[in-house]
């Protein structure tokens, strides 16, 4: 598992780079890695922008079925959200968005699972397996 | 920070983004782009993104205002090279281009801003 910090623009940058490798060297077709890829690009610009920084961690992951997948684990300490299922909601917004990030990056993957509460952080753990 | 290259052919700026986009690059282009349109009076902006590899929902977003502003200026704008993969994701994300052109490549971009009356 690697761990890798989200402190700035550059950062955010150097996840996609990471994801796109691990997707790639996982066997997920380059549809599916682009679309890893653009989930870890709106859930690492929300942990910088609205979670004041934190990590995302890539791991490679074994289904049951004996699929291999890549996992994404998102965290930060910042403010959390209040009403998870608005915020999943298409076109709802805390920002100048468009509300596209959080509910467009959970289509984009095949699991995906939001943990916060207001004052004690977000989690993000989204996970795309290879067909 | 990289910055993106804006280059003037004939009345049309070009720009390939050849670099891992950045938000903070895209904003930049952004204010590039609309100095460049009210210097030169280009009526045309090709943006070509045969090299990105995602269009994420800021940088989607970005385009489309790069379509509006241009547009302010009396300019269309046309994204071309746009990568199969990226379409789909894009459609899947939810975000629709709205308020700029596509076409398949360069030449046929230039062929459409040329077209325009």
């Amino acid at each position: 598992m690697d761990e890798l910090p989200i402190q700035s623009g550059d950062d955010v940058v150097r996840v996609r780079q990471h994801v796109r490798n691990a997707a790639a060297s996982n066997g997920l077709s380059l549809v599916d890695q682009t679309k890893l890829v653009t989930a870890a690009s709106e859930l690492a610009r929300n942990t910088l922008i609205h979670g004041g920084g934190g990590v995302a961690r890539v791991e490679v992951v074994k289904s049951a079925n004996g699929r291999t997948g890549v996992k994404l684990h998102f965290a930060d300490d910042g403010p959390g959200i209040a009403d998870v299922d608005l915020a999943l909601t298409d076109g709802w917004t805390s920002g100048t968005g468009l509300g596209l990030g959080l509910s467009g990056s959970r289509r984009l993957v095949d699991e995906f699972e939001l943990k916060s509460e207001p004052g004690a952080g977000t989690s993000v753990v989204v996970v795309k397996w290879s067909r | 920070m990289d910055q993106v290259p804006i280059l003037k052919i004939g009345q049309t700026l070009f720009v390939s983004i050849q670099i891992d986009l950045q938000d903070e690059s895209v904003m930049l282009l952004q204010e590039d782009l609309a100095a460049e349109l009210a210097a030169t009076a280009a009526t045309g902006v090709i943006i070509d993104i045969t090299a990105v590899e995602i269009v994420d929902s800021f940088i989607g977003r970005m385009l489309a205002t790069i379509g509006s502003i241009s547009r302010l200026f009396d300019a269309e704008t046309v994204i071309v090279g746009m990568r199969p993969a990226v379409a789909i994701t894009l459609t899947e994300l939810g975000l629709s281009l709205n308020g700029v052109r596509t076409a398949l490549n360069a030449e046929k971009g230039l062929a459409l801003l040329n077209g325009r009356d």
